[in-house]
């Protein structure tokens, strides 16, 4: 293998290039990615740089030493893939030819439907996003928050610490019943209105109004949410259309094994993109948290430098934080598959609590709330392979 | 400074044991028997890595997971970017005493302004 591509330059892009060198790859590798930063963290986006407690510098995904050599092409999009001589087209009409293929694009924030160019609407999944967000929460006023999962109950949280008047809307009746189920999912959402964030759920958003500026969020109920800021919270899709017509099948991103391979040789994918397969569960799935961004490269490299002549080992159950309102927030495996949760240790009132998710009497997923030490014991429990 | 921990015996193989030091240490007894000292806050945010995940001699963060040398406190990974110190361990009599550092420490951002504003 003599060239590499790794498309997408952030977390999952730069764990694949640090895997690369790691696993002995010697040849050019060019990384592409279409913002102009050097890879950076994304996490506190929403919590420690939003609230200004960090700043830009310390989001560095790189450490000052490391040299990787790769060819950096930032502020470069890759419009289209051809698989005859695995080219990577991009925006300028140029085109970069590898013997390998990393895809890591991620995912971007969804729009509400309307709200283009009215000002004092926000999303929140890039560096320049948080910034301009970061500046309007410092002149206050009231927040409206659409949807109620991580990032809007992050963004919630940093606000209310910013001393905004908040307001959260989520269409579900439990917001993050998806992700915890229904119990914990009401236990997580308390942290709201424990702080006198308001919390509207249930109920649908029918637009928004204003003239240039949003004044208020209008709900499908017909009541009005006055705002001065609004954050639109509503989840994230793959960028995958730059390989619509590539040969790489695609089905809610990129369809990929356990160790990323793609349908097509020399090609696989990673991160917020990638839906891979999980042997746990014997089902694909796309999650998007940074861990998974950060360790499952490895595996992809190795079997993109072996031409596929690996057995995938078996990947670690997904895992994710939160920090909101103060209150650290960690879950691992799938609720999605239990049949039953016990809370095992602390209580719910305290908001404190390390949750057992099991089906048929086996633990299949972990919530910890403010319980790091039990919650890596049972992390460390999960990832063991079922006897 | 040389810092009596607690005896051998009551640190079994796979444990930690905290010094409420300023800031704390603590001592890893890893799976191969081998005892390592380092500063027990993580160098990206307030976790204590105690609570952390040991394998061979490396422990990960229990927040984030970036993994940390317990015998050379370097970090393999991001979010955490700087290195923790280690201290020395000696074991005298069936007691485990850490010799403590004496290069500054490297604390994350929000504890070193929570100190700070402690001062302030
Ligand atoms: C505000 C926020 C808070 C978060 N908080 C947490 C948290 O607390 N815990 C947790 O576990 N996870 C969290 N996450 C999720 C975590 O950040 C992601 O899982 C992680 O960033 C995924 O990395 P990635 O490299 O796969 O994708 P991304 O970080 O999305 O990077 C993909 C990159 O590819 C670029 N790209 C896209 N299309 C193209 C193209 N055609 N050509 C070139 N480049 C392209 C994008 O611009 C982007 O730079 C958070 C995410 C956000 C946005
Ligand atoms: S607190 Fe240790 S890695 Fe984040």
């Amino acid at each position: 293998m003599r060239t590499v591509a790794v498309v997408g330059a952030s977390l999952a892009g730069l764990s694949a290039v640090r895997s690369l060198r790691k696993q002995g790859y010697d040849g050019r590798l060019v990384v592409i990615g279409d913002e102009l930063h050097r890879p950076y963290d994304r996490p506190p986006l929403s919590k420690e740089f939003l609230a200004g407690t960090i700043g830009e510098a310390d989001l560095a995904l790189e450490t000052d030493d490391e040299d990787l050599r790769a060819e950096w092409l930032l502020g470069t999009r890759a419009t289209g893939l051809d698989r005859t001589d695995r080219a990577v087209r991009l925006a300028d009409g140029s085109e970069v030819r590898a013997d390998g293929v990393v895809i890591a694009t991620g995912a971007a924030a969804r729009t509400l439907p309307g709200s283009e160019g009215l000002a004092g609407v926000h999303v929140v999944r890039t560096l320049d996003d948080a910034r301009t967000l970061r500046d309007e929460l410092a002149r206050g006023g009231r927040l409206v928050v659409i949807g109620g999962g991580f990032i809007g109950a992050e963004v919630a949280s940093t606000a209310y610490a910013l001393g905004l008047d908040v307001t959260v809307v989520e269409a579900a009746p439990t917001p993050l019943a998806g992700p915890l189920g229904e119990t914990m999912g009401a236990i997580v959402t308390a942290l709201h209105t424990d702080h006198g964030v308001r919390l509207l759920c249930g109920v649908g958003v029918k637009g928004l109004s204003g003239e240039h500026q949003v004044d208020a969020v209008l709900l499908q109920d017909g009541r009005s949410i006055p705002a001065d800021i609004v954050v639109v919270g509503v989840g994230a899709r793959p960028c995958v259309e730059w390989l619509e017509g590539s040969g790489v099948e695609l089905d809610n991103g990129v369809k990929c094994g356990s160790d990323g391979r793609t349908s097509l040789a020399g090609v696989v994918a990673v991160g917020d993109c990638a839906n891979w397969y999980d042997p746990r569960t014997g089902a694909h799935r796309r999650v998007e948290h940074w861990t998974g961004a950060l360790e499952r490269p490895a595996a992809a490299v190795a079997t993109l430098l072996a031409g596929g002549a690996v057995e995938p080992g078996l990947p670690r159950p997904p895992y994710f934080w939160s920090d909101q309102y103060g209150v650290k927030i960690q879950f691992v495996g799938h609720a999605a598959g239990a049949d039953s949760v016990t809370i095992e240790e602390g209580s719910a009132e305290d908001r404190n609590v390390l949750a057992v998710y099991r089906r048929a009497g086996e633990p299949v997923a972990v919530l910890g709330m403010n319980q790091p030490r039990l919650f890596t014991r049972w992390r460390k429990q999960l990832a063991r392979p079922a006897s | 400074m040389m810092i009596p921990a607690c005896p051998l015996a009551d640190l079994p193989r796979g444990e930690a044991f905290r010094l409420e030091t300023d800031p704390p240490v603590t001592v890893f007894h890893t799976d191969d028997g081998e005892l390592f000292a380092i500063d027990d806050t993580c160098t990206h945010q307030d976790a204590s890595l105690a609570d952390g995940w040991v394998e061979g001699c490396w422990v990960e963060c229990p927040l984030h997971a970036s993994k940390f040398n317990l015998k050379t406190g370097e970090v393999d990974a991001p979010p955490a970017k700087l290195p923790v110190r280690t201290h020395e361990v000696v074991v005298q009599d069936g007691m485990i005493y850490v010799q403590l550092s004496t290069a500054a420490p490297n604390l994350p951002h929000c504890v070193t302004a929570r100190l700070a504003g402690a001062l302030a």
